[in-house]
């Protein structure tokens, strides 16, 4: 395993972390917009964080401690993510060959805590909801585990540094740009499922019955609601950053240039999550796979093409 | 048609001349009536002053008001086994009298509260306890079936209510909504001996919260009918006017709770705005934004003058373009439409049988608008409604809806625009009701038909006050709007009905 202690890594680290809730804000903002309205302060999450931080957490007499365990697990898997990714194509802290598999497998992990506090509180909605996540996430999984495959054949390697990192990087400025094309739209498609975004699901309802993630945490509270949003906005940086390495070659030589079109690019991504969400409504439950499916069908297509018999 | 006397809305007959049939003719004429074009308006019991328990029926059939009347045992063959209409009417009746209707298919308590005649319970329930227990849910036996139970507290500001969905995943077999925990006890503070009457308007404004102007409408022409007030020309525009704006501030409010509940934005966001101004108008007119104490026996309560019409006539026309514009914004989103169409359909034939009212009923094919059928106050002035999009679907519930605002948003001006001022009516702290008299009134609320009930006794005091909103037909539509349905669409076939609790519970 490559540990690097570089200032840079940290501070690249560290920066993602604490900015993740800030990017949040971008969302509302783009939603608030479209809506006619001023919307929440930029920092409204951090000051839901604090607000949480502050409270002391409630427990039902019928969980275990599998319930406390779950916001925990999902947390530092999340947090973990980070340590690994090259953002704005500066070395990761952590990396190894083969860390992709591994941290997708830790996200998995990550939900299979939360899936199992959710069920924890033998509450109906909790145990629907849980099915829903796992069946969603299974589909996106397919995806994701495509692109890596994809990435295989691009670059023969099977980690994040080596995809986004030096010289030859996978991006959309390279000659395989019309693959990478596709894998862009699937991966936003997977963002939006694995974050509980429109049109998947809908972060801001008070609709149980329709919830899918947001229904499984509905016991938690206090200080660890902060911890499994905390996770969540970990996730969704990791996501977006994601995104944005493959939009971008982040080789310039100027890492000060890079941050900044890194950031841009990032801000982008969020507002157009925002902006999907003004623009279009929630798909019926029983049509959610099909679109997740979709993000399936691009990237097995762009696979294929990369294979010997078609070249 | 001699076991049946036809009345008229909102105008008094003696209680002498309503036929008193025999329980067997009663059922006979009645089931002949509601199994082909009748529907139940009203369906209630009453002890009279011989301590006698008389069953009163009101239908409608085509453009006819019928009412008819029989003694009452304790025990009577069931009129729902037959015809579903009476459903929710036997299981009222048992509960408040103790009365048990034999056979009938799904005999549960209504509101859970002691009957009135202090007999014992129909259902086996010990009122003493708070947590209502005795009582069994419809259950679906299976490897697969699961039970979801939701409420009666729900997430967000909304009244109590429990329901109980049998699913198989995410499918819904049944559903089953019991409520009654807003239950106060309304009628009986309508017929509270010896209260002045003039407190009786702010009992009916109370009924249901987002339907004072509807209820208080009902109750005052019912009143009026009783006292033989006449109410001028004026006043009765205003009243229609004020049940406009209370329909179009409804409406609007719910069109865009039901974008917010597929995660449409925009529409939640201009809609509330909206529905704010419909609100401030009638807080212009009546210094409540509810309509609370603008409507009164005799007429209305505020001066609604020339400056009062011109602020409300240009306020529609300022906000009637942008009204048009974000209908068009929710109706023409393909992801919007995707999730209205084919969802919580309730057919034709269903709607028929449960007897459905107002929006709930029109989007079913069933054209039934009381302003048409049995106008009151100004409604006879203009034209009336039809809806073109009746599948019985959400999207047909929320396109009448639609139509009804941009036909409200029509007829509002047609009316201020006759030169009429209302002057206040003086509050008189008592009428003199007409003895041994009956009054039905009916009105096109929001939601639907409003009916309120009045039979005085020899006195002219109040004997038997029965309110019935349309929340009472409708809750069943929307149990029925959910067989076959994924649970994930309950809350938007919930808001596309948008049914009163409290209006429910009395």
């Amino acid at each position: 395993m490559d540990f690097t202690f570089s200032s840079v890594s940290f501070l690249s680290f560290l920066a993602a972390f604490a900015l993740a809730p800030l990017f949040m804000g971008v969302i509302l903002k783009v939603k608030a917009f479209f809506g006619g309205k001023q919307g929440p302060p930029w920092l409204i999450k951090y000051y839901t964080l604090i607000k949480l931080l502050r409270k002391g957490s409630v427990y039902s007499t019928s969980t275990t401690f599998v319930f406390k365990l779950g916001p925990i697990i999902s947390f530092v898997t999340a947090f973990m993510l980070l340590l690994f990714f090259p953002f704005a194509g500066l070395s990761p802290v952590l990396s190894f060959h083969g860390d992709v598999v591994m941290l997708f497998y830790l996200l998995g992990l990550g939900r299979f805590f939360t899936v199992l506090a959710a069920l924890d509180t033998a509450s109906p909605f909790e145990g629907m909801g849980a099915a829903r996540e796992v069946f969603f996430s299974a589909l996106a999984e397919a995806t994701i585990f495509v692109i890596l495959a994809l990435f295989f054949r691009l670059t023969g390697s099977l980690s994040f540094v080596e995809y986004f990192t030096g010289a030859q990087t996978v991006n959309l400025w390279s000659e395989s740009a019309a693959l990478i094309l596709l894998v862009v739209i699937a991966l936003f498609i997977v963002l939006l499922t694995e974050n509980s975004r429109v049109p998947v699901d809908d972060p801001a309802t008070h609709l149980e019955l329709t919830m899918i993630h947001e229904v499984m945490i509905l016991d938690h509270s206090g200080p660890d609601l902060a911890l499994i949003e905390m996770g969540a906005f970990c996730k969704m940086l990791f996501y977006s950053a994601f995104i944005s390495c493959l939009l971008f070659p982040f080789h310039t030589g100027t890492p000060f240039f890079n941050v900044i079109v890194f950031s841009l690019i990032m801000t982008l991504i969020y507002a157009g999550v925002g902006l999907v969400e003004s623009i279009t409504a929630r798909y019926k439950m029983d049509m959610v796979p099909n679109f997740i499916l979709t993000s399936f069908a691009l990237v097995f297509f762009a696979t294929i093409l990369t294979m010997e018999f078609v070249q | 048609m001699d076991n049946l006397l036809q009345v008229q809305n909102g105008q008094a007959v003696s209680r002498a001349d309503i036929p008193d049939l025999s329980f067997r003719d009663f059922q006979q004429v009645l089931l002949e009536e509601t199994r082909h074009s009748g529907f139940i308006v009203q369906f209630f019991a009453y002890e009279n002053e011989q301590a006698t328990l008389k069953l009163i029926a009101v239908i409608r059939s085509g453009l006819h008001l019928y009412v008819t009347g029989c003694s009452l045992a304790d025990e009577y063959p069931s009129l729902t086994a037959e015809c579903e209409k009476f459903h929710m009417f036997e299981r009222e009746i048992a509960e408040q009298f103790g009365v048990r209707p034999k056979d009938h298919p799904w005999l549960k308590m209504v509101r859970y509260h002691e009957n009135y005649r202090g007999k014992e319970d129909v259902f086996g329930n010990d009122y003493s306890v708070d947590i209502p227990g005795n009582y069994p849910y419809f259950t679906v036996d299976g490897d697969s079936v699961h039970e979801v139970a939701v409420g009666p507290v729900h997430a967000g500001i909304i009244e109590p209510g429990h329901f109980r969905f049998q699913c198989a995943g995410e499918k819904v077999f049944s559903l089953e909504i019991q409520l009654g925990y807003q239950h106060r006890g309304a009628e009986k503070l309508l017929e509270q001996k010896g209260q002045p009457l003039n407190r009786l308007p702010v009992i009916a404004e109370s009924i249901a919260g987002d339907t004072a102007i509807g209820h208080s409408l009902c109750h005052s022409q019912a009143i009026e009918a009783l006292a033989g007030l006449e109410v001028d020309e004026g006043s009765k525009i205003i009243r229609s006017v004020a049940l406009e704006l209370e329909r179009i501030s409804n409406h609007i409010g719910d069109l865009g709770a039901l974008s917010g509940d597929v995660a449409f934005n925009p529409p939640l966001n201009y809609f509330g705005r909206i529905r704010g101004e419909f609100l401030n108008l009638l807080l212009t007119m009546a210094g409540n934004r509810f309509g609370k104490g603008l409507i009164r026996p005799g007429g209305i309560s505020f001066p609604v003058l020339a400056e009062h019409r011109k602020i409300l006539c240009d306020k529609i026309a300022d906000e009637t373009p942008g009204i048009a514009n974000v209908c068009d914004l929710l109706f023409s989103a393909h992801t919007v439409l995707a999730r209205f169409e084919h969802t919580g359909t309730v057919p034709r034939d269903i709607a028929e049988k449960l007897g459905l009212v107002g929006y709930s009923g029109r989007a079913s094919s069933l054209p039934y608008d009381a302003r048409i059928t049995f106008p009151t106050e100004a409604y006879d002035m203009v034209e009336g409604n039809a809806n073109a999009r009746t599948n019985g679907d959400v999207f047909s519930r929320a396109t009448v809806r639609r139509e009804e605002i941009m036909h409200s948003l029509r007829i509002i001006p047609e009316l201020l625009a006759k030169d009429i001022d209302a002057e206040p009516v003086p509050v008189p702290s008592s009428h003199n009701l007409a003895p041994d008299s009956f009054v039905v009134t009916i009105n096109e609320a929001w939601r639907g038909e409003v009916s309120h009930c009045l039979l005085t006794d020899k006195d002219g005091s109040i004997l038997r006050y029965k309110v019935k909103d349309p929340s009472f037909h409708n809750w069943t539509g929307l149990a029925m709007s959910l067989r076959n349905q994924g649970i994930s669409d309950f809350p938007l076939c919930n808001k596309s009905f948008n049914l009163s609790y409290c209006g429910f519970d009395l």
